[in-house]
């Protein structure tokens, strides 16, 4: 059983490349993009941190924003 | 209409829903690839490289239902001039090209052992690397160009023009001789595939839009906080 599914009559090689080739496509891109995501949300709180009181003041009240930092629990609404 | 779909009222439904989705995702994804390796048959004239279809098959179906996508999109941002269109057409980008190429790659390797050779320019897959040019011409434009305007104008004239191949790949198997077998899936008129085959087509094509899914949402959430960035430098 576990022959006939690795070798596949001979066509295994071509199976198994493709369905690899689709699975660390599909790794690859998501481990980028979850890179890219980290990257800018640590950006967005770094500008966030460095923003003066009255300016804090206005931008909490935008609710998108709390949305942003909902994995930063320091940052108090 | 379009005010609703707008980033503050989509934001935090992406924060729920992205888990459940993921899950969804890896159980719907390990099903379909037991199905597709294991469970269904060999093809009586491919025997088991048929298989590859699985993959094959839902790849190319989404990379071409993205960039038509991308095409309305573009084309309602340059009629609504809402900017949240052009920011969802850039989310779909990524998994677009992705699959477009996982198309013609696993397409390449069927091409190997059911043609005898790795690539040929039959219309189906030179239509189909055309579209993964259009993919990367698309990406690109957000990418070189230092204004706003012209990344948003110039990306959005590349998605309507790439709509214009979307008919040309789908009839291209009709319209030309081609070494590429015609579709066995049909909505309009009877499938040719059998059912043991299309069970697992199906799951697989299912993954893969949960897929797209998953990385327009997180795509999509770079984009709104990237735009929210330069909200915060303005005040």
């Amino acid at each position: 059983m576990i022959n006939q599914l690795f070798i596949m009559d001979g066509y295994g090689v071509y199976v198994w490349s493709a369905f690899l080739f689709t699975m660390l496509s599909f790794i690859s891109l998501y481990l980028l993009i979850k890179k890219q995501l980290v990257r800018e949300q640590a950006i967005f709180v770094s500008e966030f941190l460095n923003l003066s009181e009255k300016k804090l003041e206005a931008v909490k009240t935008k609710k998108i924003n709390k949305e942003i930092l909902v994995n930063y629990p320091n940052f108090n609404f | 209409m379009f005010k609703n779909i707008n980033p503050s009222t989509v934001f935090p439904i992406i924060n729920k829903v992205f888990k459940i989705l993921f899950v969804i995702f890896i159980l719907v994804l390990i099903v379909g690839l037991v199905e597709s390796l294991y469970l269904s048959p060999k093809d009586y004239v491919q025997g088991h490289s048929v298989r590859i279809m699985y993959v094959h098959v839902p790849a190319a179906w989404i990379s071409l239902a993205t960039f038509g996508s991308i095409g309305l999109l573009s084309l309602f941002n340059f009629i609504f001039k809402n900017k949240n269109f052009s920011l969802i057409a850039k989310s779909f980008a990524p998994s677009g090209l992705v699959l477009c190429i996982v198309a013609l790659v696993t397409g390449s390797i069927w091409g190997k052992p059911t043609w005898g050779t790795w690539w040929v320019w039959d219309a189906r897959i030179t239509s189909m690397l055309l579209l993964c040019i259009f993919y990367l011409m698309y990406i690109l434009a957000w990418n070189i160009f230092k204004q706003n305007v012209n990344k948003e104008k110039i990306s959005s004239i590349i998605g309507i023009i790439g709509i214009i191949n979307l008919p040309i790949i789908k009839f291209s198997v009709d319209w030309w001789s081609t070494l590429h077998q015609n579709s066995t899936v049909k909505v309009l008129s009877e499938s040719s595939i059998h059912p043991s085959m299309l069970l697992p087509l199906l799951i697989m094509t299912f993954a893969f839009i949960l897929f797209s899914l998953l990385i327009f949402l997180m795509k999509y959430k770079i984009e709104v906080i990237k735009f929210k960035k330069k909200g915060l430098e303005r005040i």
